[in-house]
């Protein structure tokens, strides 16, 4: 792998850029790989470079139907923390924390991982309560967060209304190792530096079925490029995962909806921290190149369009414009939609499945970015052991049948 | 936004509407004779499929029944809707 | 006095109405009928901002909305500042204001153009390739530089006082574009007698007629021929007309946003309009008349000010009168270019060359141009320019075989280019109609359609003016048709216009300098040049979705209308493979930057969501209350008397209704009637409790979950008949318990014979609660005894109370003996204030809801959504009681039975006391078995439960807290603690009722 440094930037300047290798190579895929991943998204990508580094298992083919990191990982809004309510949850999430706070050394690759903070606004006292019991949890797992008052909130994000709207801000919870990441980059970078540990990523190739022996284990992927073996086979697949989790017949607690984003056109910094309103439905931070990115949740029907309805929009523009009165002059630049796959806890499942060789990450839901080098490390793990590392241990499929939840959604309940 | 053909009133916008979860999932007569699986299959899984889906959807700001549809996840397009209780219309044809 | 490069006669605007405005601080004058653009380009201004990237000069390239260099801000006061707009399309107005972009200290003079200096070192993606260390220095010291650098304009830093509404509207035929397609498309629509709407993003209808001079219709002057066919529509009846509307979004189901700009033009906006609309039409039909946009070259400095395309600069003269340049050089692939330096020589501007990429002419455009005395150069191209802050020169060159000859440098101020045309599909391509690549034109065209649309002229590949105008019209009425109309008479078009043929070039054009040092722009607000998208394909970005991202090309606030083609083509020939092989960015929308403002509309402040208020609102607000926004509610939080904060009055609230009596307001709980000889039966199977048994006149309090087994609502429930039950919810929950009761009923059980109907609002609910409530309402009913004898605690009544009809409930939330007043909403009001009056000898006192939490915490009384999180079954807060054991079923029963229900490990429902009476605990605080936990933790310390409710009760004058606890009622007796930032707090656990644990006082 060529190193990536501002002296090796500046020598090759001298050659005109001309000396630049590939950050990938395109191979042909092999008849057989000791792992398959399906979905060259973040999640996967990770999970293919983890296994070479962590586990020595460098004969891994990722396929992917379309270009690498074009499913959610190139339509997110990049929102980072781990200010998770429960223990299983925080230990999943700050562990990707943790790993997001050194991945640009560690893959020699600027992901631009900025810890500006996350701060989730307050509007009832419901929302006190429920943030409050954030803090206190997460401040005893390791995990930063703090409750600031409504005041604290418009110091520490100046451009804030905290006042002069229909639900007043009482306060928020901060978390201010929270922040932002190039989501583009953690693909591109997960991709060379798997890449260079001799992983074949496979682009252009649609998964078209999974092919099981007698004794019900996977033998490999039919492809748009032939079949390819492998042993083991870890679907990553983001709002897919049904549909390729249905291929090897096991039916899934998966519904896949429709999740909107837009940007503005860029301005300069005028928006210094990453804010969230559960309660009116908008999220908001500025990207360096200056363009506000804006979310919320998701469209109301299940869907693969990849596009969402405008009056999602606009209800999410209304709460962004209650926020930040003074952007409503700004203007929408571009508005597109991913589609995100939701457990019936909102919680993911990164898991065996009950087919040998198979193994399933999925369900992610609205939230899966701030998590990616966090989760390929521990489907990693739980692919080259056969068993899953403790942190993704609790993220069975088996909970739904037993009862063992791990609701966040619901814990943040709203009736009242 | 989506116009969608209530069984009942007609042709009305998206919004007087509120999506229902997959359709033809009928509540076990008997729940207690099922296995925690085959509970769980009814209360978590869902087909999800990538084109023609059968769903539920409530005319919420309208009569306030609960009908079915048959929708192309793919396009958004609705295919057909149904009263509640009536099968699923056998639609031939290839997912767009 | 309106700029040395006015033309001395002809355009579209209005010599008579000259107007002043201030760029950067000098004022100038334009005509009404300018852009900014315009305006400026009259007055010799062409430096009219500075990239992105490179902080390069930049001047006007464009004359419309893929404008990618001129971007302004509009100032009209404090307030209302809006950036980035193209001075292309902001139109002239008195005393307009507008300022350059991204540059310091002067747009002359910007410090940031050292940036263009290190560009060597700044390649595509460098950012991704440096700034690692040390660690942390991202964020703390390159980001912040880098962000400074980055954006264009400043965002406003007050709230925009201007208003925007939102509008919806239908019509037959909807018509996109005004240009000469879409004209013809409506004429031939609008005679059908269809509803037609026309729509077009700029100041006037007329698209490429506006700059046109030479061609004549029908016999008469092109532009003649406009006027006469608006004047056509707008007095046919049946056409809306709508200028400066955007046509941004092409939504399911032929739905179309559209984006009106109604004020923004205008010097002295009346303040009844709102300065922009949004239109939601549902169109039976579309017309897409979006015409085409002309490509530009990438040759070498293609983006010093005073290099523009080639119909922009022809535009600026004939549309406007401002000639925008003196000197030019023309550099084409196509016929374009020709026709520019025609119209530019006729009209007085000196055209120094034409520089023609192809080896041949077409037509007898070069016979013309020869005629005008314009040096004609096949085979050429430009491999350079010259200048600073505007162009000086251009350097031209033979191609041969291929091979670039020595260049001849060639004085000029003006640099006209053309690429050809690329058509605008947009809009097809947001419907998701599939688009085709077309070899022989280079561009992509709409192919199969999705929705009910069809594209018109130059947006679908047909060009040359009559054929445009025949496709708008057979279009237009094939549209009509479709809808449901007949056909529009005949009409053949007399068209004179000389044509344009399809010649274009994508890509880079070759220049023979060395590539190191020579930035030919493909995308020039992002500074994205030739070689960057090179170097990405070289480092392995192939999909032109990559190359995008990696080089930002495509991405800016053009949204690549300028761009795309020519960097497909630098990819396709870099990679050595045809155009549809390196696929297309997605089309989204909005098509050009779209306002917030109109996406929100009137959605702010109070208008933003609905308020609910009851029956009682107005008398509380009227004694001073608080209010606390419960869902959609607002409720009285507390009374305070003068002098008082929340915590006194709380306490004062609380004492009177234990030693006396208090009334609230509870209207807003959710009321559900529910009727039908299977009320009972139905109650049964949506409520873990069973119903079979409870007698007519009495209450119970019912517990209802959700499938999965979670506790989802809770009320008391009255039993007015055999078949009528009058249910209560919590106040956020009435809507998804009748829908949850509704979706069984009906899906599930539709045999059942009972009706649903949601009372929230028919009812007004006034507690009486306090040992003196039945002495103050016995009073008040007409024909309800209120003794304990005949009406025992949890029991329902109907009757009268002064006049008017009632339910009265006898419960209590609060632990004292109390009823609840039912009287229909319209008389809620008045019984209240009967009520109080009655009360006043017993000093009755209001009370919120924070006494409310506070007293029945007292009692240990749960709410849902506090002490329930979506997490908790019934037996977790001490409801097993409720749940029928002998029942076969009920909504959520089988998911009771699963494993983790019944784990011992469970939090459970308990009560706090601190060892300290006076340390009130925090709601949200978690609870450890250690003594002494720091607060943060470094670690993860196991956690036990955390606290759901806690309160000072003056009752019991000491703190009290209700709390889950994992195993909680094994834990009753003994101490845990609660870290806190100040220090760990200890807490006793105890059974969750502190006051009357008996519920002797109900009787009292």
């Amino acid at each position: 792998m060529q190193k990536f440094s501002g002296f090796e930037l500046f020598r090759r300047a001298l050659g005109g850029h001309k000396g630049w290798q590939p950050q990938w190579r395109t191979p042909e895929p092999k008849a057989e790989y000791d792992v398959i991943i399906v979905g060259a998204g973040g999640h996967g990508l990770a999970c293919a470079y983890y296994l070479a580094k962590e586990h020595g298992i460098t004969n891994v083919a990722v396929i992917e139907r379309g270009w690498l990191g074009g499913g959610n990982t190139g339509r997110n809004t990049t929102i980072v923390r781990s200010n998770y309510l429960f223990d299983e949850s925080a230990a999943l999430y700050e562990h990707a924390v943790k790993l997001w706070e050194g991945l640009s050394a560690d893959l020699n690759y600027n992901v631009m991982y900025s810890a500006r903070g996350v701060l989730m606004l307050a509007h009832n006292h419901h929302d006190e309560i429920s943030f409050k019991r954030h803090v206190h949890s997460n401040n005893l797992n390791g995990v930063d967060n703090e409750w600031l008052t409504a005041e604290q909130c418009k110091e520490f994000c100046p451009p804030l209304n905290i006042s002069s709207m229909r639900y007043p801000i009482i306060g928020g919870a901060l978390q201010r190792r929270g922040g932002t990441a190039r989501h583009d980059a953690v693909a591109w970078g997960f991709a060379r530096a798997a890449d260079a540990r001799g992983v074949d990523i496979i682009q252009n190739c649609e998964v078209t079925g999974i092919r099981r022996g007698p004794d019900g284990a996977v033998q490999g992927v039919e492809t748009s490029k032939g079949f390819i073996g492998a042993k083991k086979i870890g679907v990553s697949a983001a709002g897919h995962s049904s549909v390729v989790m249905a291929m090897a017949g096991v039916r899934m607690p998966l519904e896949s909806f429709p999740l909107q984003a837009l940007v503005s056109e860029p301005v300069k910094p005028a928006f210094p921290t990453v804010v969230m309103s559960n309660t009116i439905h908008a999220y908001i931070s500025q990207s360096d190149k200056g363009e506000m990115v804006i979310g919320a949740g998701t469209d109301a029907y299940t869907s693969y369009s990849q596009r969402g309805a405008l009056h999602i929009t606009t209800h999410t523009l209304d709460a962004i414009c209650e926020l930040v009165p003074q952007f409503r002059r700004l203007r929408m630049l571009r508005n597109w939609g991913g589609i995100v796959d939701v457990t019936p806890d909102r919680s993911p499942i990164i898991a065996k499945t009950p087919v040998p060789g198979l193994y399933v990450n999925c369900g992610w839901g609205t939230g899966g970015f701030k998590a990616t080098p966090g989760s390929g490390n521990v489907f990693a793990h739980t692919i080259a052991r056969d068993e899953p590392h403790p942190i993704n241990a609790p993220f069975t499929l088996e909970r739904f049948r037993d009862g063992f939840l791990i609701d966040e959604a619901a814990a943040a309940a709203v009736a009242h | 936004m989506l116009i969608i053909n209530c069984p009942w009133c007609g042709a009305r916008p998206e919004i007087e509407f509120r999506y229902g979860g997959e359709a033809h999932i009928a509540r076990p007569a008997d729940p207690s004779a099922l296995s925690d699986q085959e509970w769980a299959d009814f209360l978590y899984n869902r087909t999800n499929p990538k084109g023609r889906h059968a769903e539920r959807w409530r005319h919420i700001h309208g009569c306030g029944r609960y009908f079915n549809a048959v929708r192309d996840t793919v396009s958004d397009f609705f295919v057909a809707t149904y009263k509640a209780g009536e099968p699923r219309p056998d639609i031939a044809g290839e997912t767009k | 006095m309106t700029g040395s490069f006015r033309t001395a006669s002809g355009g579209r605007i209005d010599r008579a109405k000259p107007l002043a405005f201030r760029f950067d601080g000098t004022t100038y004058y334009g005509f009404q009928g300018d852009t900014l653009a315009s305006a400026l380009i009259a007055n010799g201004v062409h430096l009219m901002g500075r990239s992105f990237k490179y902080h390069r000069p930049r001047g006007v390239v464009s004359a419309g909305s893929d404008e990618p260099n001129a971007l302004v801000d509009v100032r009209r006061d404090d307030a209302r500042t809006t950036p980035n707009l193209r001075a292309t399309q902001v139109e002239l107005y008195e005393g307009l204001v507008a300022t350059s972009q991204n540059r310091w200290p002067s747009l002359a003079f910007d410090a940031g153009a050292m940036n263009d200096l290190f560009s060597p070192f700044l390649p595509a993606g460098f950012y991704y390739k440096t700034f690692m260390w040390p660690a942390g220095a991202w964020k703390r010291f390159y980001e912040p530089k880098i962000r400074a650098m980055a954006g264009l304009g400043v965002a406003p830093t007050l709230p925009d006082p201007d208003r925007y509404t939102q509008h919806y509207a239908h019509c037959d035929v909807l018509v996109i574009g005004a240009g000469p397609a879409g004209i013809a498309a409506a004429l031939a629509a609008s005679a059908t007698g269809a509803r037609v709407m026309l729509v077009d993003e700029q100041a006037e209808f007329g698209g490429s007629l506006l700059a046109e001079t030479a061609a004549t219709l029908d016999g008469k002057p092109a532009q003649q021929w406009l006027a006469d066919g608006l004047e056509t529509l707008a007095a046919s009846g049946n056409v809306t007309l709508r200028t400066r509307t955007t046509a941004f979004g092409y939504f399911p189901h032929n739905m179309i946003a559209l984006a009106e700009r109604v004020t923004e033009h205008l010097a002295s906006p009346n303040p009844n309009l709102p300065r922009e609309r949004l239109w939601q039409v549902r169109a039976t039909e579309v017309v897409i008349a979006a015409g085409a946009l002309e490509r530009p070259l990438v040759f070498p400095e293609n983006d010093r000010p005073g290099v523009m395309l080639a119909d922009a600069g022809r535009t600026y003269l004939t549309r406007y009168g401002a000639k925008p340049g003196t000197r030019a050089t023309v550099f084409t692939a196509c016929d374009s270019g020709y026709r520019a330096a025609l119209e530019l020589a006729a009209g007085g501007v000196e055209v120094a060359a034409i520089a023609d990429l192809r080896p041949q002419v077409h037509g007898d455009w070069a016979a013309k141009a020869l005629d005008a005395g314009i040096d004609v150069r096949p085979s050429t191209v430009v491999t350079g320019t010259l200048g600073r802050r505007r162009v000086s020169g251009a350097h031209l060159a033979k191609l041969k075989a291929g091979a670039v000859g020595p260049a001849e440098t060639v004085a000029c101020d003006l640099v006209l280019m053309s690429g050809g045309f690329t058509p605008s599909v947009h809009m097809f391509s947001q419907s998701r109609g599939k688009l085709v690549y077309d070899p022989a034109l280079q561009v992509y065209l709409p192919g199969t359609s999705v929705e009910r649309e069809r594209s018109a002229g130059a947006c679908r590949g047909v060009y040359g003016l009559k054929a445009v105008i025949e496709d708008g019209y057979a279009r237009g009425e094939g549209a009509a048709k479709d809808a449901g109309f007949g056909t529009s008479s005949p009409r053949a078009f007399a068209v004179e216009a000389a044509e344009l043929g399809t010649d274009g070039f994508i890509g880079a054009v070759p220049h023979g300098r060395n590539p190191a040092f020579a930035k030919a722009f493909v995308d020039w607000q992002n500074d994205v040049t030739s070689k960057d998208i090179a170097l990405a394909t070289r480092e392995g970005f192939r999909s032109i979705e990559h190359v995008k991202r990696y080089t930002t090309t495509g991405m800016a606030t053009d949204q690549g209308k300028s761009s795309n083609m020519n960097a497909l083509g630098i990819v396709s020939e870099q990679l050595g493979v045809g155009v549809p092989q390196i696929g297309l960015t997605t089309f989204r929308p909005p098509f050009t930057p779209t306002t917030f403002g109109i996406f929100a509309g009137a959605a702010r402040g109070d208008l933003f969501d609905p308020i609910r208020t009851t029956p009682i609102h107005d008398w509380a607000a009227e004694r001073g209350a608080a209010f606390e926004d419960v869902s959609l509610w607002k409720r009285a939080h507390y009374f305070p008397k003068t002098g008082e904060d929340m915590h006194a009055a709380v306490a004062r609230e609380c004492k009177a209704v234990r030693s006396s009596a208090g009334i609230f307001d509870a209207s807003t709980l959710g009321k559900i009637e529910i009727v039908g000889p299977d009320a009972a039966e139905f109650m049964n199977r949506m409520y873990t409790n069973a119903w079979t048994k409870l007698e007519p006149g009495r209450l119970r309090y019912g517990v209802m979950l959700r499938e999965d087994g979670f506790v989802m609502d809770d009320g008391v429930v009255g039993r007015l008949s055999h078949d009528r039950f009058h249910v209560t919810t919590t106040t956020g929950g009435a809507p998804r318990v009748l829908a949850h009761m509704e979706d069984y009923l009906q899906t599930e059980w539709p045999d059942l014979d009972v009706w649903l109907t949601s009372t929230t609002e028919q009812w007004a609910v006034i507690a009486v609660q306090g040992p003196k409530s039945r002495e103050i309402l016995q009073p008040l009913m007409d024909d309800i005894d209120l003794s304990r004898a005949a009406f025992p605690h949890m029991s329902v009544r109907e009757g009268h109370v002064c006049g008017v009809p009632t339910r009265v409930f006898s419960v209590s939330f609060t632990g004292e003996l109390g009823f609840e007043v039912n009287v229909p909403a319209e008389h809620g009001r008045a019984i209240w204030e009967a009520i109080f009056k009655a009360g006043a000898p017993y000093g009755i006192t209001p009370y919120g809801t924070e006494t409310m939490h506070v007293l029945r915490a007292e009692k240990g009384y749960i709410i849902v959504g506090q002490e329930t999180d979506g997490t908790a079954v019934p037996d977790d807060v001490n409801l097993g009681w409720a749940v029928g054991k002998a029942k076969r079923d009920f909504v959520g029963k089988r998911s009771l039975e699963r494993a983790a229900m019944s784990a011992p490990d469970r939090k459970q429902l308990v009560g706090l006391l601190t060892t300290d009476p006076k340390i009130v605990l925090e709601e949200g605080a978690q609870i450890v078995a250690e003594p002494g936990v720091k607060v943060p933790s470094p670690h993860p310390v196991p956690m036990l439960g955390f606290v759901t409710s806690s309160y000072a009760s003056a009752t019991l004058e000491r703190s009290i807290a209700l709390a889950m606890i994992k195993g909680g009622r094994a834990r009753i007796g003994t101490k845990l603690h609660v870290p806190m930032p100040g220090g760990s707090i200890e807490v006793t656990v105890v059974e969750p009722s502190f006051y009357d644990p008996k519920g002797e006082r109900f009787d009292a």
